[in-house]
């Protein structure tokens, strides 16, 4: 690095500019002068320098749209005139909650983000115990539980769609082997919602796992070995030592998930086959998210899709209010 | 990875036992099965795919049926446009969150932690609120069916400004910092020479997570392109699963086909993705 810098460095001493000849001394205190007036120039608004592209691309593809979605949820604003903007107050707002079709999917939402996530941790928390064991090719199972990470919607969701499939699926298949009757797992409220849940599991549980070793292994040995001491089992050891100090991760893991089953769009979509963006026949499991774009893209209102997405940001908050409580509640318990 | 506790952490006194691996292996099967499934109903033909019992191995279709699923739904033009796209995303946000990251976690400036607060509080907003403007900006610019209508809106990350700072507060010795400027370096010197070679190993987790994250992307890019247009992989196999092509195992070799550069990559790769994301998870 130092063979890089210029010759005559602001390092040097005062002495060394004392011993110079004095015309010499005049002209290099100019140029120090010059050089550490650069510097200080420098120092001070390189920081803004290197932040910069940030916060621009965020204030022009981040905050100037969020901030627009409202405005526009106030407006009357169809998809092939997105100029053309009528103002109508809070009349998308107020034929929300009108409208069953968003507490349908409002519902939808709800049940399929709890019988994706719950499970979907649960798991994640004891495959990550057993990959925390001395394992022979721990590497291998750890890249295995992270593939499905990789995969993206759409090509799961339609590997699913034929797994699932009522007459020819192999799941139906396997079922029938153990004496049920085919499922039609597409059109039953409860049997699609379960198996759109299936695809989110599938992708999330290997990466929430990892989540969770990464974390045990920040435990420190002494807890367990004064647990054995105790007289602890390793099934003891899991509950009392492992989950508690795993808190800190499992809420986190619990407010990304939520929000991603908040956000849930690619799977219900995808799921309906070739039928669109209504979530099934009876819109059973359509998504909020779905439903956005059904109203945006299919119907043509966006100002409504606007008031849905604001509707879906009210909703994130209560719920991240709600975890915040639950947190505080859990930690002033421990 | 290579912590000297690691002998010592938690669990690591217990050596798995049987249990343990037979649990570990049906999980594995379960993670893999519809991958491999996915070969082999993209190697079998329609009529085979609609019979009891389905198919549990390979037939002799594939080619075929990838022949098929590039030309038919244009998958050769898509994964090009995947590539591009994710690969713009992955450089800008390595390039913009470590000098973002940098800055942040060694420079001294006004309004730095107000600054970092709104880097972290932007993680939390959901993308769905932006898609309505978004949409009308790139429609008035003239941008729809453009690629980067898909690039410039995921070209910076707050995820990956704050995986770098984190990585770098404790990676990159001030005392380093501050010896390069005693010698007469400039901030960009700072960075080309001290920054980006000790921040290379986590600029390169963060490069494959965001390619990952890219490549996958969904939601914003099936509206901004259409299948007609210029579509990204994602797009265009919704197009198949939409029944253009009512082929099933053609629609699984187009799925293959969008998955197989990814699986690529984590048998390559594989451990790096795994110590990325564990390392962001214990720092995050």
């Amino acid at each position: 690095m130092a063979s890089d810098a210029p010759a005559a460095a602001p390092s040097l001493g005062e002495e060394g500019a004392a011993l110079r000849p004095p015309e010499k001394a005049g002209h290099d205190e100019r140029r120090r002068a010059r050089r550490s007036r650069r510097y200080r120039q420098d120092v001070r608004w390189s920081p803004y320098a290197f932040v910069a592209p940030f916060f621009l691309f965020f204030l022009a593809f981040g905050l100037f749209p969020l901030l627009y979605t409202g405005w526009a949820s106030l407006h009357r604003v169809e998809l092939t005139a997105p100029t053309d903007m009528e103002w109508v107050g809070l009349r998308n707002f107020s034929r929300l909650l009108e409208d069953e079709f968003f507490w349908n999917a409002l519902q939808n939402t709800v049940t399929i983000g709890l019988i994706s996530t719950v499970p979907q941790l649960l798991i994640a928390l004891g495959i990550a115990h057993l990959l925390n064991y001395r394992l022979r090719g721990s590497m291998f199972f750890r890249v295995a539980a992270l593939t499905p990470y990789a995969t993206s919607v759409a090509a799961a969701t339609l590997v699913f769609v034929l797994l699932f499939g009522r007459d020819y699926g192999m799941i139906n298949w396997a079922l029938g082997m153990v004496g049920f009757d085919h499922i039609d797992w597409q059109n039953g409220r409860w049997t699609s919602q379960l198996a759109v849940s299936t695809i989110v599991i599938w992708r999330w549980t290997g990466y929430n796992a990892l989540i969770y070793l990464a974390a045990m292994q920040a435990i420190p040995n002494d807890l367990y070995e004064s647990a054995a001491l105790d007289g602890a089992s390793r099934w003891q050891q899991f509950l009392h030592v492992t989950v508690p100090s795993l808190r800190p991760t499992i809420l986190f893991t619990c407010v990304v998930s939520t929000i991603g089953a908040t956000q849930l769009f690619g799977e219900p979509l995808l799921f309906n086959g070739g039928a669109g963006a209504t979530g099934g026949a009876d819109h059973q499991f359509q998504t909020l998210g779905l439903y956005l774009y059904e109203q945006g893209w299919v119907n043509l209102h966006l100002g409504r899709a606007s008031a849905i997405a604001w509707a879906m940001f009210l909703i994130l908050l209560v719920i991240g209010a709600v975890n915040w409580l639950l947190a505080r509640r859990l930690s002033k318990s421990a | 990875m290579t912590n000297p506790l690691s002998a010592k952490r938690a669990g690591r006194q217990f050596h798995g036992g049987r249990i343990t691996h037979a649990v570990l292996i049906l999980f594995t099967i379960g993670s893999l099965f519809p991958l491999v499934w996915t070969a082999v109903a993209a190697s079998r033909n329609n009529s085979r795919l609609a019979q009891t019992p389905p198919p549990f191995w390979f037939g002799g279709n594939l080619f075929k049926n990838l022949e098929i699923a590039w030309t038919d739904a244009n998958m050769g033009a898509a994964l090009l446009n995947t590539t591009i796209v994710a690969g713009s995303i992955a450089a800008g946000t390595v390039l913009f969150s470590t000098l973002a990251g940098f800055a942040f976690a060694k420079l001294r400036f006004r309004f730095k932690n107000l600054l970092l607060l709104l880097v972290i509080g932007t993680m939390m907003v959901p993308p769905q609120l932006s898609v309505v403007p978004l949409y009308m900006l790139i429609a008035e610019l003239s941008w729809t069916d453009q690629l980067q209508s898909v690039i410039l809106p995921t070209l910076v990350s707050a995820f990956g400004v704050f995986f770098m700072r984190q990585y770098l507060v404790g990676a990159l010795p001030t005392e380093l910092i501050e010896a390069a400027r005693v010698d007469g370096a400039n901030s960009w010197r700072v960075v080309w020479h001290i920054v980006f070679p000790a921040a290379r190993p986590a600029m390169a987790v963060l490069g494959m997570l965001t390619f990952v994250m890219a490549w996958n992307d969904f939601f914003w890019p099936i509206i901004a392109l259409t299948q007609n247009g210029s579509p990204t992989v994602q797009v265009a196999l919704t197009g198949l699963g939409r029944g253009y092509i009512p082929d099933q195992s053609v629609i699984m070799a187009g799925a293959l086909l969008g998955t197989l550069p990814l699986l690529i990559a984590f048998v390559v790769f594989g451990k790096h993705i795994v110590g990325g994301i564990m390392q962001g998870a214990v720092k995050g």
